[in-house]
C-alpha cells in the first residue's frame, strides 16, 4: 500500500507510467469518442418531443458531468497541495484545470446551440447556466493564477485555495434545477428508480459519459507529462530517461 | 441507420445545423485540448535531447584533444 502511494508522489515513476499508458489509451479512447458520436447522430431514434435537436445531449451531458467530476479532482489536488505539500498534487491540479475549462466551454457552447431550437434564446440567465459559467471562470482563474505569480510555490498555493474556495459552487451547480425556477430539464437518468429515457438513446449516452471520463483521464496523464517535463528539464532522472 | 438517407441525416428536419456544428465544435475543442500538450511534450524533449548531444559532443572534443 505504501509503496503505491509512494510511486504515485514520484515524478519519474508517474512520468514513465504516463509515457508507457498514453500511446494506447489515446487511441482507443479517440475511436470510442468518434462511435459514440456517429451511434447518437445517425443510429439513435429520434426524441419524439424535442426533435433531432436533442442529439446534442451526447456531447452536452457528458461534457457537463466530466466537467463537475473534473473539479473535484482539481480541489482534491488542492488540497493535498496544501496539506501534505507534494509538488506533485500542485502538477496534477495545474493538469486538471485547462481539461476542465474545455469540458465546461463545450457544455456552455452546446448548451447554447441546443437552447436556441428549444427554448428560442441562445442564452438565459438561468440559475444552472450560471453556475456553469461560474465552473468556467473557476477553471480560468487558477490557469490565469497559477501564471501571475513568479514564484511557483506561491502561485501553486494561491490556486490550491481559489479552487477549494470554488467547491462551493459545485453542490449549486447539482442543486440548481431543483432549487430555482428553471429553464433547464432536471436528470433524466436517476441512480434510483427508473431512468425518464429509453433504453436506445441511455446506453449511446451512457458510453458517450464513460468515453468522456476515460479521454479525461488520458488528457491528465498527457497534461501531466508535459508539465513535468517542464519542471524536470534539468534533472538527472528525465536526462536519463531521454537518453535511453 | 435512423434515417432514410445521408440528405435526411444533414438536415435532421431542420435542426442539423444546430446538432452538426454542435459536434464540430466540440471535437475542435477537445482537438486544441490533446494536440497543444502532446506537440509542446515533443517539443521540450527535442530541446532536452539537443542539449544534452551538445554536452557530450564538447566533452568528447575535450577529451580527444
Amino acid at each position: 500500500m505504501w509503496r503505491i502511494v509512494h510511486q504515485f508522489g514520484s515524478p519519474p515513476w508517474v512520468y514513465r507510467f504516463c509515457e508507457r499508458v498514453i500511446p494506447w489509451l489515446l487511441p482507443i479512447t479517440f475511436t470510442a469518442l468518434v462511435i459514440g458520436s456517429l451511434w447518437g447522430l445517425l443510429y439513435a431514434p429520434t426524441d419524439y418531443k424535442q426533435g433531432d435537436s436533442y442529439r446534442i445531449i451526447y456531447i452536452h451531458v457528458p461534457a457537463a458531468v466530466v466537467a463537475l467530476a473534473g473539479y473535484y479532482v482539481m480541489a482534491a489536488a488542492g488540497l493535498v497541495s496544501l496539506v501534505w505539500k507534494i509538488k506533485l498534487a500542485d502538477t496534477a491540479m495545474r493538469a486538471a484545470a485547462p481539461i476542465g475549462a474545455a469540458y465546461t466551454a463545450i457544455a456552455l457552447i452546446t448548451g447554447a446551440i441546443w437552447g436556441k431550437p428549444t427554448w428560442g434564446a441562445w442564452w438565459v440567465w438561468d440559475a444552472r447556466i450560471t453556475s456553469m459559467l461560474i465552473l468556467l471562470f473557476l477553471y480560468l482563474g487558477v490557469i490565469a493564477l497559477f501564471e501571475a505569480y513568479e514564484n511557483k510555490a506561491i502561485a501553486a498555493r494561491a490556486c490550491a485555495v481559489l479552487s477549494l474556495v470554488g467547491t462551493v459552487n459545485i453542490p449549486i451547480i447539482y442543486k440548481s434545477v431543483d432549487w430555482w425556477y428553471s429553464l433547464h430539464q432536471p436528470a433524466s437518468i436517476k441512480f434510483t428508480g427508473p431512468s425518464a429515457i429509453d433504453a436506445s438513446m441511455l446506453y449511446p449516452l451512457l458510453g458517450m459519459i464513460i468515453t468522456f471520463y476515460a479521454l479525461f483521464a488520458v488528457l491528465m496523464m498527457i497534461n501531466l507529462r508535459d508539465l513535468l517535463l517542464d519542471d524536470h528539464r534539468s534533472s538527472a532522472w528525465l536526462k536519463k530517461q531521454l537518453e535511453a | 441507420m435512423y434515417f432514410d438517407s445521408l440528405s435526411a441525416a444533414m438536415t435532421m428536419g431542420g435542426h442539423g445545423g444546430y446538432v452538426w456544428s454542435a459536434y464540430a465544435i466540440t471535437f475542435l475543442v477537445l482537438g486544441v485540448v490533446i494536440l497543444r500538450p502532446i506537440l509542446s511534450s515533443r517539443r521540450l524533449r527535442r530541446d532536452i535531447r539537443s542539449e544534452l548531444a551538445r554536452k557530450a559532443t564538447v566533452s568528447g572534443v575535450s577529451n580527444a584533444s
